[in-house]
């Protein structure tokens, strides 16, 4: 068939759409003005310098990896198993499940942000990493459970069975047999998780406070304050490693397939 | 006392809306039975209660008098073998084998010794270290015996276990398990759907439809005298003929009216003649290949029109239609060119009757 030179415009105009921002974010991280601007003038890399030497980027990068990470587990231990059931049995109630943890516009992470912050901060005076541990783990569960169970419903249950039946436990034969075989489905489950969490601004807004705060937060309040192409050499080492990641668990795993 | 017993059983997968009803079967120590019948008939559904999988509303499942109705799946020492094999796919075919004499704490010299005799029996030797993946569908079908056999199950549960393989290693696998089950002696319940293979395997095969139990019989038994109309047509017995009674003769055959004309049939078994009255509404049905196509006029033969021919070198199959109705055959290859009206002819001992 002939390609039709309208669908190749309006390709090109999507892609340009899409990945225009991050090519404007990288080239102007380059700039020699203090101040961001596009097309940039001269070429340094003193706003990567400057990232590594402003210390709220090196704490608030901590404290993104840990939650991230933190809550990343949480959300696959309680996922797993949420994904499990759904995928094998029928119960009541089953679709209700569903759909909570099936579709991540569901859940909007800004009202979930304002009731933790609502009643865990003001009302049981919950500590805030605890609120903003607690937060992010609610918004990542539709990511482990859809994940896991594309995985879980790529997997042919009598190959469970035949575990059973050959002397397993139901949990043996999960631990023996299921889980190796989902293993991709787990990790890719990971990182998308990750980084949905890492880069969350809506939960994190309520959740931090004085001296707790997030690298996307963080960079929003330096964004506040100063208007020098640091935040665009952050956002290049983001994207840079993002893609990295998501290349690398690809090449080696084949996520796409479970997204 | 039979081996396995299922009695009163009510079993399904919705709870109130069971498949199997009042179900009851019986499988002696050493038998190899066949479950056949089409596809929602009961009997995957008989083979899951039997492994524990389903947990009957009613009844009870009974193995060599132990009452088992209550016992998980993994307690119930019962060999499986899936239609998709359900290898494990992250093991090599050694560690699919030693599955379940791990799980038996079983010590590692005897689980060498028992993989490599099992291996043996199976003819994989030198597959030990080969994944899954890395074998062909005959092999995995191996594997996936040798696997459940290697526990020295009770009993031997088989779930279409050829009918994902072609024709030529389907033949051969049928041997190898017709071969092992005579070796073994193992007692192995076997559901198909596949005529030929329930009637080359076993030794007692049950005809199953909904839910039901409609005939239990030896191949012979089922292939020669199906005992109502579902089994005849399952085996083969696809053409009918609606008659009428007309009477009995002193040799006990029964003459049947077929739109005017009389037809002798000499094998009646499921009906009690002397309950027929002349006039009565009877249905004869006979196999293709019973029946007789010819040019000329024959004894018993009766005028059709012929469809079509189709030539199959040692026979040809034929399609006529005779009073709207469409009959096959399977017969002697004839000069068919240019012809129209044909003969067929069914031999008298080859004709049921159904009321």
């Amino acid at each position: 068939m002939k390609k039709s030179k309208f669908l190749i415009f309006i390709v090109v105009l999507a892609v340009i759409f899409l990945i225009g921002p991050f090519i404007i974010i990288i080239i102007s991280s380059f700039n020699e003005t203090s101040v961001m601007k596009f097309p940039p003038k001269g070429f340094s890399l003193q706003w990567y310098q400057k990232v590594f030497s402003v210390d709220m980027f090196r704490t608030t990068f901590l404290i993104s990896l840990k939650v991230g990470a933190l809550a990343t587990l949480t959300a696959l231990v309680i996922g797993i198993p949420v994904a499990y059931l759904n995928v094998r049995y029928n119960y009541k109630g089953k679709n209700v499940v569903e759909l909570l943890f099936s579709s991540p516009a569901i859940i909007p992470g800004l009202v979930i942000g304002f009731a933790l912050l609502r009643f865990f901060i003001y009302v049981a005076q919950v500590p805030i990493t605890l609120g903003l541990y607690l937060g992010h783990t609610a918004i990542l569960f539709p990511y482990t459970v859809r994940v896991v169970s594309a995985s879980l419903r790529n997997f042919d249950l009598s190959v469970e069975e035949a575990a059973v039946s050959l002397g397993s436990s139901p949990l043996g034969a999960f631990f023996r047999v299921v889980f190796p075989n989902i293993q991709a489905g787990v990790v890719a489950a990971f990182i998308l998780a990750f980084i949905t969490s890492f880069n969350n601004v809506p939960i994190s807004l309520f959740l931090t406070g004085p001296g707790v705060s997030t690298l996307p937060i963080q960079m929003l309040v330096y964004m506040e304050y100063y208007y020098d192409p640091t935040i665009s050499a952050l956002s290049s080492i983001i994207i840079v490693l993002t893609v990295i990641i998501i290349q690398t668990a690809e090449k080696m795993l084949g996520i796409s397939k479970y997204m | 006392m039979a081996y396995i017993e299922l009695k009163n059983i009510d079993a399904g997968y919705v709870k109130g809306s069971p498949i199997l009803k009042d179900f009851h079967l019986e499988v002696e120590r050493g038998e190899l039975i066949s479950l056949l019948g089409p596809s929602g008939c009961g009997k995957t559904t008989t083979l899951r209660t039997i492994a524990g999988f389903i947990s009957p509303e009613k009844g009870q499942v009974i193995i060599d008098g132990k009452d088992v109705t209550k016992l998980p799946p993994n307690k119930r020492n019962i060999g499986l073998v899936f239609q998709t094999y359900a290898l494990f796919p992250h093991l090599s075919v050694y560690e699919n084998v030693a599955y379940g004499l791990k799980r038996r704490k079983v010590a590692k010299d005897v689980i060498a010794e028992k993989i490599k005799n099992v291996l043996e029996l199976v003819s994989l030797t030198g597959f030990e270290e080969r994944l899954p993946a890395n074998l062909s569908g005959g092999q995995r079908q191996r594997v996936a015996l040798a696997r459940s056999l290697v526990i020295e199950p009770d009993l031997l549960l088989l779930d279409e276990p050829l009918s994902n393989l072609d024709a030529k290693l389907r033949d051969e696998m049928r041997a190898e398990l017709s071969r092992l089950q005579h070796q073994l002696g193992i007692t192995m319940i076997y559901v198909t759907h596949d005529q030929i293979e329930a009637l080359s395997l076993s030794s007692k095969i049950i005809v199953m439809n909904e839910g039901n139990i409609e005939q239990m019989g030896t191949p012979e038994e089922i292939y020669e005298k199906p005992a109502t109309q579902f089994v005849a047509k399952f085996v083969g017995f696809d053409n009918v003929l609606d008659a009428s009674f007309v009477k009995c003769d002193n040799n006990g055959n029964v003459i049947v009216d077929v739109n005017g004309k009389e037809i002798v049939v000499s094998r009646v078994q499921n009906i009690d003649i002397k309950s027929l009255n002349k006039g009565d509404e009877l249905k004869l049905l006979f196999r293709p290949d019973d029946t007789i196509i010819s040019n000329e006029k024959v004894e018993n033969g009766i005028l059709a029109t012929l469809n079509y021919a189709n030539y199959q070198g040692n026979a040809s199959s034929y399609a006529l239609s005779y009073n709207g109705i469409e009959i096959r055959a399977i017969s002697q290859n004839i000069d068919v060119v240019n012809r129209k009206d044909i003969y067929f002819a069914i031999p008298s001992d080859k004709i049921m009757i159904e009321r």
